[in-house]
């Protein structure tokens, strides 16, 4: 059984101008197993949000079953969820730390919660704050710390009472691309070191790219497309997915970059898309010389996802029509080809 | 002058029942405007326990006592001041009044500051499983500390301005002392006495109240 599982879930609000409640969260199911970091990416306002804030139940589903670690959480009162909560960390976009408290006892609040005694609070919160790399930082307030610190000291408290699942929304949406990558660091060790599940909130698909094995895909309250990283990345079935993997993968140009494209190129366009195991590159280009077609790179890349590549390349083709079609027959029985211009 | 080293007693006795009053109407007004301005912010619309009902009714409570002017609330109460404090007149009669005036003004400066909380930290309270009760007193009101300490020493200076009103009900302070002595005597050296004296406390009332919120603030 999946740690996480959701099963039909809907979340509708009262609708302000009158009518129809708003759906934010419309019939979805998901699964997220044991030691995964599923990331779940999608415009603002798609309903990632709130769907994260299911999974703690901070938001009560409308409709459906929210079931964690074994336990149903739909229709459990707020008295109830307190200690399920205790089992899940939450680190925030805007790190919400506790102003008027040190850094140390803001990671010491969730064990106060959790009734832990003075010595474990002593030797819990010591351990983390080695752990994040703020042990000199213990008696700061969270005013005087960089964006970076301040999301590693909201990733300690999270982590002291020990969850099992680590949620992350939007974590470094307010971070510089340095302190990003720091913090994404951090979040692999958690998951690698403690094997602490993480449900990872993004807008930015070089989130997913580094960290993510598996990803989700939300558009207007619906999960539109789901599966591992790679599967997604290199092959996305829907628009919105499409556009999202563009964000960090140059893929198939656009109908606006085909233009550009066919007023600077001449001959004939193509995209070939190449997946780790297909036809190698070696292999299409030695085809492409020995038919003797004269051929450009003109767009494209190709990109590493979880020690796989993938990536679509972008050639202007230079020879006879029927040269150029035969020898894109040839190669298109091993590689996806697209004649885009 | 001469008037004034006259009255020495009955001026520093003045200044007496007005700190007396002042302390206690912050004592008793403070305790209970904390607790209606926690109420407020806690049935709020999207607050940690919303619930309409609580809501409307404080809201309506408070704004039917806040706009009459103390003057006429503190006659206005008398029956029930008698009921409660045994006496319509004196000091503590005073008190019972001021008290009831200010806790109303009070939930309302506790309400304005509380809801300056950023509600991304109370959302991370109850993500850690900490319950209503736990956020107030560990989360929203240490957050909100700096400015609530400021919200008081307001009020502590609106409170000092209203006890010059317990005259009205035989009560005494530096108010009714200086109408009673200064003003209606022609002794306006007795008046100045007594207007120095208030605005001495209310600079130290002020400056005790930005150094506290300072240090909560540390800035």
């Amino acid at each position: 059984m999946a740690l996480v599982s959701l099963r039909n879930v809907t979340k509708a609000y009262p609708n302000p101008n009158g009518g129809d409640p708003v759906l934010a969260i419309n019939d979805v199911s998901l699964d997220i197993e044991a030691g995964d970091v599923y990331g779940i990416i999608g415009y603002s306002g798609a309903g990632k949000s709130t769907l994260v804030r299911l999974i703690n139940a901070l938001e009560p589903v409308t409709d459906g079953s929210v079931v964690v670690n074994g336990q149903e959480l739909a229709g459990l009162g707020e008295k109830q969820l307190r200690p399920v909560r205790l089992g899940i960390g939450m680190i925030f976009q805007q790190f919400n730390l506790f102003n008027a408290k040190t850094v140390w006892n803001n990671v010491a609040y969730p064990l106060r919660v959790a009734g832990a005694s003075k010595e474990k609070i002593q030797a819990r919160v010591d351990e983390l704050l080695e752990f994040v790399g703020l042990a000199d930082k213990a008696k700061n307030f969270p005013e005087q710390l960089s964006g970076g610190q301040k999301q590693r000291v909201g990733i300690a408290r999270a982590l002291a009472t020990a969850p099992s699942i680590l949620l992350c929304d939007e974590a470094t949406s307010a971070l510089d691309p340095e302190t990003t990558q720091e913090v994404l660091a951090l979040l692999k060790r958690v998951n690698s070191e403690f094997g602490v599940t993480m449900v990872v909130i993004t807008h930015e698909m070089e989130v997913i790219q580094s960290i993510a094995t598996k990803v989700a895909v939300m558009d207007q309250g619906r999960i539109v497309e789901s599966g591992d990283v790679f599967e997604v990345f290199s092959n996305p079935q829907n628009g919105s997915s499409q556009t999202f993997v563009g964000t960090v993968v140059k893929g198939v140009p656009s109908p606006a970059e085909r233009a550009v494209l066919r007023e600077r190129h001449e001959g004939r366009i193509v995209t070939l898309s190449f997946r780790d195991g297909d036809a190698s590159q070696a292999s299409v280009f030695l085809k492409l010389a020995q038919a003797g077609v004269e051929f450009e790179l003109i767009y494209g890349g190709i990109n590493d996802i979880q020690g796989k590549a993938f990536g679509h390349l972008t050639l202007a083709l230079r020879a006879s029509d029927a040269v150029i079609d035969g020898v894109l027959a040839d190669i298109a029985q091993a590689t996806s080809v697209t004649e885009v211009a | 002058m001469d008037a004034l080293i006259e009255l020495q007693p009955e001026f520093w006795k003045a200044a007496a029942e007005t700190l007396y009053m002042v302390s206690a109407t912050l004592l008793f007004g403070g305790f209970f405007g904390l607790l209606i301005g926690l109420g407020l912010y806690t049935t709020r619309a999207g607050g940690l326990l919303p619930n309409k009902t609580i809501s409307t009714i404080l809201n309506v409570v408070i704004n039917f006592f806040r706009p009459i002017p103390f003057i006429i609330f503190i006659a206005a109460l008398q029956p029930l001041t008698r009921a409660v404090i045994g006496t319509g007149i004196g000091n503590n009669a005073a008190v019972f009044a001021l008290s009831i005036a200010a806790a109303f003004g009070i939930a309302r400066i506790v309400e304005q500051n509380l809801v300056t909380v950023s509600p991304g930290v109370v959302e991370a309270g109850r993500a850690m499983g900490a319950g209503p009760v736990r956020i107030l007193r560990t989360i929203v009101i240490p957050e909100a500390l700096g400015p609530l300490i400021l919200g008081y020493t307001f009020v502590v200076v609106a409170i000092v301005d209203m006890t010059a009103m317990a005259g009205f009900v035989g009560g005494g302070g530096l108010g009714y002392f200086a109408q009673l002595y200064g003003h209606r005597q022609f002794e306006p050296v007795v008046m100045w006495a007594a207007i120095l004296l208030i605005v001495v406390f209310v600079q130290l009332v002020q400056w005790l109240g930005n150094r506290l919120a300072r240090k909560a603030l540390r800035r």
